[in-house]
């Protein structure tokens, strides 16, 4: 699996990310600066990671959204390549237009930073077939804005195309108000684009991969992407 | 010449920074705040003087960049 993380000023997820890969494809995956308007031949899957471009100014995820390598990443989300955006991640790929919705202020307004615990919906997608549909997972989460919210008609279409990937949870998989840590609209922590080759999740799966993390949840979401790319192969 | 744009929260749109400082006016005292929305002042500086052009290229920034149409109206001024 080669992969590619793009690199906007005010990032800091992306050596977390790139060791998350490293570990599961054993491949090194390339930084690619915002300013680039081409990826790497041969990139299996792009990565927008978590962290505060642009400080969050005006929009957290706004101005990264309108960088020129956005146009590249466009051109191969269309050709059906494979895109993951993770906390600021999730809010570019939102303001490009990649996914639908907005990421709003938290609804009890506090930065959050601590684990969460995921129920994954399906498994039959090229995100979560390192897991079976319906098992909890327990990954990081640090934002101040990931609050999904999206008119009704849109969260109506998510819920019946099956895109809602990732669903806040209680630690035995309950989706209730209390674990619903941000006020997301039904608990929604992540999404796919109607042609489910673009994924955007507000947790950080790639700080639960190895033992010294204290958990290694998060494996399965990278491992399923390679396992999904060396069958595509 | 110039220019403002007001950016706005759509009405049905959560806003739980309005809501704070509506608290806040309400602990100070303040009379009369039934409640508070928060949004976002650009004051612009146009080169040039067509002012139907400066419309224009204001309404392509708000729809590009200043605002996120999802969530948010804006509007937009010629001052001068």
């Amino acid at each position: 699996m080669k992969s590619a993380i793009l690199v906007f000023p005010g990032i800091n997820r992306e050596r977390d990310m790139a060791r998350a890969l490293r570990l599961a494809s054993g491949h090194e995956p390339a930084m690619v600066w915002h300013a680039e308007t081409s990826l790497p031949k041969g990139t299996d899957l792009v990565v927008v990671p978590g962290g505060f471009s642009y400080g969050d100014y005006l929009r957290c995820g706004a101005i990264a959204a309108r960088a020129p390598v956005m146009d590249a990443v466009r051109a191969f989300a269309a050709g059906g390549g494979l895109v993951l955006g993770v906390c600021n991640g999730f809010q570019i790929l939102c303001e490009a237009g990649l996914l639908p919705g907005v990421l709003m202020r938290n609804a009890r307004l506090k930065f959050i930073c601590h684990d969460v615990h995921l129920r994954v919906e399906r498994s039959d997608t090229p995100f979560t077939r390192g897991y079976n549909a319906g098992q909890v997972i327990r990954v990081p989460i640090a934002h101040g804005e990931g609050n999904y919210e999206a008119d009704e008609e849109t969260l109506k279409r998510l819920e019946g195309e099956g895109r809602v990937l990732y669903r806040y949870c209680s630690a035995d998989g309950a989706v209730d108000e209390r674990s619903n840590i941000n006020g997301a609209a039904q608990s929604i922590a992540g999404i796919v684009n109607e042609s489910g080759n673009v994924l955007g999740m507000m947790p950080h799966p790639e700080n639960h991969v190895e033992d010294i993390m204290g958990c290694t949840d998060g494996c399965g979401l990278f491992a399923g992407l390679v396992a999904h790319l060396e069958r595509a192969a | 010449m110039k220019a403002r744009v007001t950016v706005t929260l759509k009405s049905g749109i959560l806003d739980p920074q309005g809501k704070a400082i509506e608290g806040a006016l309400k602990s100070l005292g303040v009379d009369g705040v039934a409640s508070v929305r928060q949004g976002k002042v650009f004051d612009i500086e146009i080169a040039g003087s067509d002012k139907a052009k400066a419309e224009a290229a204001l309404k392509d920034a708000a729809d590009k960049l200043l605002a996120n149409t999802v969530i948010e109206n804006y509007r937009v001024e010629v001052l001068s």
